[in-house]
């Protein structure tokens, strides 16, 4: 099979690589881009963490495949942060200790984002739901939910 | 242990743990944490070495076959193919391993290949590897091999594999029962005889499994020109592996290097030895190539361990105040094929009836506990080992108990728990408390949830038809484990931890410890001891772990051992230390060491507080100025300390969860509105990482309680291996969860006083919503006695669906 070429927008920056037709978007980051942030914790679209935006919607990388890139803007977690500075979410989550191992934490921070994008003041049910696709083993969540509403409620003062 | 002046360190008014600048207590933010927030974390999967191939395995579809014909010729003349491999090709250099501990008298395993030879025994084992030069070849590849299988009988059930008669699976054993354990302490028919009242139930726990976010993976990198094998392995457990891989393939310990990286979730998962990761070991001996393995989501559920799967028939003895006359206990669990190496198959049996009725006072017990070989994948020890079904059944029982008595289930406990002011107390089983508070801990949960405002509210919703339910669940959690344990077994698995701690050239303090780091915040709690102890801003302490060749020999990580074991190292190491730069700093200021402190990263005269040196100047007239040091003084700025805690076999915590949740009588659904917990861990180094174990624990067991179970057919086929079907509690489901301390209750075995936390949330936590629910279903006399406790259980509870065999529930085993 012929590779595909492919031009898209990753974290801003044009880049372009080459996939085989089934490959998954998740393959192309972890491999060939190196963006290993995204993590593939089942494959199926039941974990989320690979979650990545395509032209900022929210999709598991995993079941997305690279080709379908052609053109798109992509953001992963290792566009989240602004050079040395946080991003709010990851900076609430370091201060309440919203995570443990880290594995789910780059899909969770990218969902977590890609909620307050287009809903700055979530309630935390709203939080809870948006976040059901988001496995995390090991901190019960609770701490998540909280750093997330925390999140929203400084951003908001921020740009008042 | 403590000695501050055979150290030479001034006497303080103030302790280590609570000098001004103490960061013990203090709920830090763990610095390690911005790698893996900024997506940089580095995991088994994310590693890539030069020359890299990648395996993968042909699992067996059947939970029992012989094994014929293997035809592997499409496989290996697949595209970037480079081996394909099977049992008997790696059997000369990984022999079988045998998962028994001598001081498990009579137990008895077989041998475990790590490519199955001539039959398989469970569904997942592996039979064939495939080495290709991607991953996603070697998968491919997977799929063109073929093998003739004959299916035989699966033996499913622990029952039927004890039965008389029954197929042996491993014939050389004689017969199907890997350990069995009884105790028998006091009078216990007497008892019975005497009761006011006596409970009975039996309770069954369906199979779970751990379902760590990162999978389990290996990367093996075996150079032939040094000889030196180097593992990658997502571990809790690097010294252990090296050991084991040492004994495995017959390499001398100080040629092989295990590194953990980031451990993305391990929960006892990770601690133990699987074939498919040994055969990555051998065929990148073999080859002289690095191999890796990571499994993906599948293959886990069938070939991590499984866990829990126990049915226990509990029966208790009352008087008419409500004090328990005696327990009774009957555990039986199926195992597996083979019992897990090296920690074997057989403890989380052994803790169930080592942990019945373990905050209570009870004159008598007896006990059976029961583990037999079946054809399901192995079991063996995840997260508070034997805990929850321990704790589920004493308190459950201990709700009927009061319920025939009219007592309520508060007070019931109250006349119960071990008294405050008892310690030492050694229990009916044998259990050394050194120190608990039970009484203060239920007085604190009982204050916290407002009980009486809870139960009025639950009363007056039940006259609206709204069944709300309190459970309560008091618990002991094994902590801080000393050497009789593994290491007297025969395992190399150390009770020891060590810390090596060095000043560095800018004054900074590098930390090696022997503890690794899954998340938990293990690197951060060692850090504050030592930024306390030296009395240094944490900033400027780095810590080490995850490396065999890079940190002390030590114990590793289970058993919730890491803070109070490696810490208390950690607290002897730093004094050390501080001990010598005062010494040196006395020598060249021409003072006595002990009119010197160190205070907030200077040495200072103790009494003025008057700066003298910056540790920076110290550190570099010691390494690099040595010739301006005076005559005979030691250029140490490097210690090192092991600690062992020896006076009890474990630290043992205490405390007490409560749920309050509601029931859909109609649908079955129950609906968590709260929980709480009230725990005692001793000292408490980092409030804020207490809390998140604590939490992320009873997250776990609400799993075990709710949702997670292995359902497996009358075929041994787990029929959800997948994490759609698998349950594992998500954000939308779980309740706010509150947390309460007391003054707590620190081991005085260790200057630092810390016990455990990492289990404790998933100790009880199935007891408190299990006794929730049942409280939620009073009023219709109906219960449940199993886990998890679906819709479909509760609506057999409730007589809205057919009951199953004996207690409405899941098949067991």
């Amino acid at each position: 099979m012929a590779k595909l070429h492919i031009s898209a927008t990753v974290n801003g920056e044009p880049t372009e690589f080459l996939c085989e037709p089934d490959e998954t978007m998740l393959d192309v980051l972890r491999g060939p881009l190196g963006l290993t942030g995204s993590k593939e914790g089942c494959g199926s679209g039941d974990c989320g963490a690979c979650s990545i935006t395509l032209d900022g919607r929210l999709v598991c990388s995993c079941l997305m495949l690279a080709a379908e890139a052609e053109g798109a803007d992509i953001r992963t977690i290792e566009g989240m942060a602004e050079g040395d500075t946080l991003h709010p979410l990851q900076r609430k989550f370091l201060e309440m200790a919203a995570l443990q191992c880290g594995i789910c934490t780059p899909g969770m921070l990218v969902a977590a984002k890609a909620l307050l994008d287009r809903n700055p003041d979530p309630s935390e049910s709203e939080v809870r739901y948006w976040l059901a696709g988001n496995l995390c083993r090991c901190t019960g969540y609770d701490k998540i939910v909280r750093a997330v509403l925390e999140t929203a409620a400084e951003m908001r003062e921020a740009v008042r | 242990m403590s000695g501050s002046a055979a150290d030479g360190v001034p006497a303080s008014p103030l302790s280590y743990l609570d000098r001004p600048n103490s960061y013990i207590g203090r709920s830090v933010a763990r610095p390690n944490a911005r790698r893996l927030l900024a997506g940089q974390g580095q995991y088994v999967g994310d590693i890539v070495l030069a020359r890299m191939l990648h395996v993968a395995f042909y699992r067996s579809p059947h939970a029992h076959a012989r094994i014929g014909r293997i035809d592997v010729a499409a496989a290996a003349a697949s595209r970037e193919v480079v081996w394909v491999v099977t049992g008997a090709d790696i059997l000369g250099i990984c022999k079988p391993w045998v998962g028994v501990l001598g001081h498990l008298k009579g137990m008895k395993s077989a041998p475990q290949p790590a490519l199955a030879l001539d039959r398989v025994f469970a569904q997942g084992e592996p039979i064939v590897a495939v080495v290709a030069r991607s991953q996603a070849a070697a998968e491919d590849a997977v799929q063109k091999i073929a093998v003739d299988f004959e299916a035989l009988p699966p033996l499913t059930e622990p029952e039927a594999a004890l039965a008389e008669g029954a197929p042996v699976l491993h014939p050389e054993l004689g017969d199907n029962l890997a350990f069995e354990r009884r105790i028998e302490v006091g009078a216990v028919d007497a008892a019975f005889a005497a009761a006011a009242a006596v409970v009975e139930d039996t309770f069954d726990f369906a199979r779970q499994t751990g379902v760590t976010l990162e999978p389990r993976g290996i990367v093996a990198d075996y150079r032939a020109a040094d000889g030196r094998l180097t593992l990658y392995q997502s571990s809790q457990a690097p010294h252990m592996m090296r050991a084991l891989m040492a004994r495995q393939f017959g390499l001398p310990e100080s040629d092989i290097r295990v590194v953990a990286p980031d451990i993305g979730g391990s929960f006892g998962i990770k601690i133990h030895c699987y074939p498919d990761e040994m055969a990555t070991v051998a065929l990148a001996i073999l080859l002289k190539r690095p191999v890796k393995f990571v499994a993906d989501r599948l293959e886990s559920f069938v070939s991590d361990i499984h866990a829990r799967g126990h049915r226990v028939r509990g029966r208790m003895a009352v008087d008419a105040e409500g004090r328990i006359l005696a327990f009774v206990a009957d555990a039986l669990t199926g195992v597996g094929p083979y019992s897990a190496y090296p920690r074997t198959s057989a403890v989380e049996a052994n803790q169930v009836i080592n942990l019945i009725g373990g905050p209570y006072v009870f004159p008598a017990y007896r006990a059976r506990a029961r583990v037999a070989f079946q054809n399901k994948v192995v079991m063996s020890q995840y997260r508070a080992v034997g805990h929850p079904i321990a704790c589920t059944v004493t308190e459950a029982l201990i709700d009927r108990a009061a319920a025939a008595l009219g007592l309520d289930p508060a007070e019931m406990r109250r006349r119960n728990l071990i008294k405050d002011d008892a310690y030492p107390v050694t229990s009916a089983v044998g259990l050394k408390f050194e120190g608990l508070s039970h009484h203060r801990a239920l007085a604190k949960m009982l204050e916290m949830m407002d009980y009486e405002a809870l139960r009025a509210e639950q009363a007056a919703l039940r006259a609206r038809g709204i069944h709300r339910g309190i459970g309560l669940a008091s618990f002991i959690e094994i902590t801080n484990p000393s050497p009789a344990f593994y290491g007297a077994g025969g395992a190399p698995i150390a009770a020891q931890d060590g810390c090596a701690i060095r000043l560095d050239p800018e004054g900074g303090l590098t930390l090696q410890a022997s503890v690794g780091e899954q998340g938990q915040g293990t690197e951060t709690v060692l850090a504050q001891i030592a930024a306390s102890v030296f009395d240094v801003p944490l900033a400027r302490v780095r810590v080490v772990t995850g490396d065999t060749d890079t940190t002390p020999q030590g114990g590793d990580n289970w058993a919730s051992r890491a803070a109070g074991i490696a810490g208390e190292a950690t607290l002897q190491a730093t004094k050390a230390l501080k001990a010598n730069v005062l010494e040196i700093a006395g020598a060249l200021l021409q003072m006595p060491p002990a009119r010197l402190d160190i205070r907030d990263g200077k040495v200072v005269e103790a009494a003025s507080g008057a700066a003298r040196f910056d540790l920076a100047e110290i550190a570099r007239m010691v390494y690099f100025r040595t010739d301006a040091l005076p005559e005979g003084v030691k250029p140490e700025l490097m210690a090192t300390r092991h600690y062992v805690p020896r006076g009890y076999p474990f630290a043992f915590t205490n405390g007490v969860q409560a749920s309050y949740l509601e029931v859909d009588t109609a649908t079955g659904a129950v609906t968590l509105l709260k929980h709480w917990v009230v725990e005692d861990c001793g000292t408490v180094i980092n409030p804020l990482l207490v809390a998140e174990q604590l939490r992320g624990g009873i997250v776990q067991g609400i799993g075990g309680a709710l949702y997670e179970e292995c359902v497996y057919d009358e075929q041994g086929q787990m029929q959800n291996a997948n994490m759609a079907d698998y349950l594992v509690p998500m954000a939308a489901e779980m309740p706010d969860i509150e947390i309460g301390h007391v003054a707590g209750t620190p081991t005085a075995e260790s200057e630092l006083g810390a016990k455990g936390t990492g289990e404790a949330g998933v100790a009880a936590a199935p007891a408190a919503v299990l006794n929730a629910v049942n409280d939620a279903l009073r009023p219709f006399a109906a219960r449940v006695t199993a886990q998890p406790m679906t819709p479909e259980c509760i609506l057999r509870a409730l007589g809205k669906l057919p009951s199953r065999r004996g207690a409405a529930g899941p098949a067991f085993g």
